[in-house]
């Protein structure tokens, strides 16, 4: 990257602030699809943090996959899954509240403890810059082929996992009895509910 | 340039809102977003380190390019996962489903 120090450190000052800011309305909001929405804002900022960080391909990826299959495959399933419950409160709920703010700040802690206490060696080599794509591309070919190919099949066998999880399974050989109001409706096998509230039969 | 440590310490505060969001949330998609809170505080670590450490041979970028497919894929499964779990259950709290407790 060639920009001056200080616009560096100020750029990393602002996309340091969207990204705390977006998580937290992420975890925080109570509106689901606020959140969806600021999600794909801390996807973006973490693409310029990338580009910050000398990796254009990535930082393209990063935006490409995750702004735009991820954040919108999360959108499809809000809407898909649409239900405004109320939440019934949870016994005691506030100890795990507190109990989890306490475990992430002292891990927060313990991490930051870890940073500042190593000395890291910073090499002083010239970064790659926008050779980086070749040598992504030479690495995936040549020391990464095997996690390349074991990458692919695991793409392939998520898809096909997909496609029976989230299929429903329709009847084909009927016709809707009254064809003019179910003309839009697929018949479906019915199947039987499970109750939401718990079952209190055999234990 | 930038230290760093600078780094590490915006993907450790960014990895444990991550962590606070997957306990505490009720919603089953709010956990689906806060894994991939997790993720992408990882992979910031990844370039962080490809960048500071070893800038000429860009092996940290090649690893975080694993990272981002892997992650589209288990969005995608948990994604399937809710779906099939909601036509089910017909609710998205995550303390209705309790099926496999005692």
């Amino acid at each position: 990257m060639t920009l001056a120090e200080g616009v560096q450190l100020v750029s990393f000052g602002l996309l340091a602030i969207m990204v705390i800011g977006t998580a937290l309305g992420v975890v925080l909001l109570p509106n689901i699809v606020y959140s969806a929405f600021l999600l794909g804002g801390v996807f973006i900022s973490i693409a310029g943090l990338y580009v910050l960080l000398n990796a254009g391909f990535v930082a393209a990826a990063q935006i490409l996959i995750y702004v735009g299959a991820v954040n919108i495959l999360i959108l499809f399933g809000i809407m898909l899954v649409n239900k405004n419950q109320p939440f019934s409160p949870v016994r005691r709920g506030w100890i795990r509240l507190f109990a989890t703010g306490g475990v992430c700040l002292g891990l927060f802690a313990l991490l930051a403890t870890v940073v500042f206490g190593t000395s890291w060696q910073i090499s002083s080599a010239v970064p790659a810059g926008d050779q980086a794509t070749v040598l992504i591309g030479i690495h995936l070919f040549t020391d990464f082929l095997l996690p390349f190919e074991l990458a692919s099949i695991l793409l392939l066998m998520a898809m096909i996992g997909d496609i029976v999880l989230a299929r429903r399974e329709i009847l084909t050989d009927e016709t809707p009895a009254d064809a003019v109001s179910d003309a839009l409706t697929l018949p479906e096998r019915p199947r039987e509910l499970v109750s939401a509230t718990g079952e209190t039969t055999e234990d | 340039m930038i230290p760093l440590e600078y780094y590490l310490l915006l993907a450790a505060a960014l990895f444990c809102i991550g962590i606070y969001g997957l306990v505490t949330s009720r919603n089953v998609i709010r956990v689906l977003m806060s894994i991939e809170l997790l993720l992408n505080a990882v992979n910031l670590n990844l370039m962080a380190f490809s960048n500071y450490l070893d800038p000429a041979t860009a092996t940290g970028q090649a690893f975080a390019v694993f990272v981002i497919s892997i992650a589209a894929a288990e969005s995608a499964v948990g994604l399937a996962i809710i779906l099939a779990i909601y036509r089910n259950r017909d609710t998205v709290d995550m303390e209705a489903f309790n099926l496999l407790k005692w």
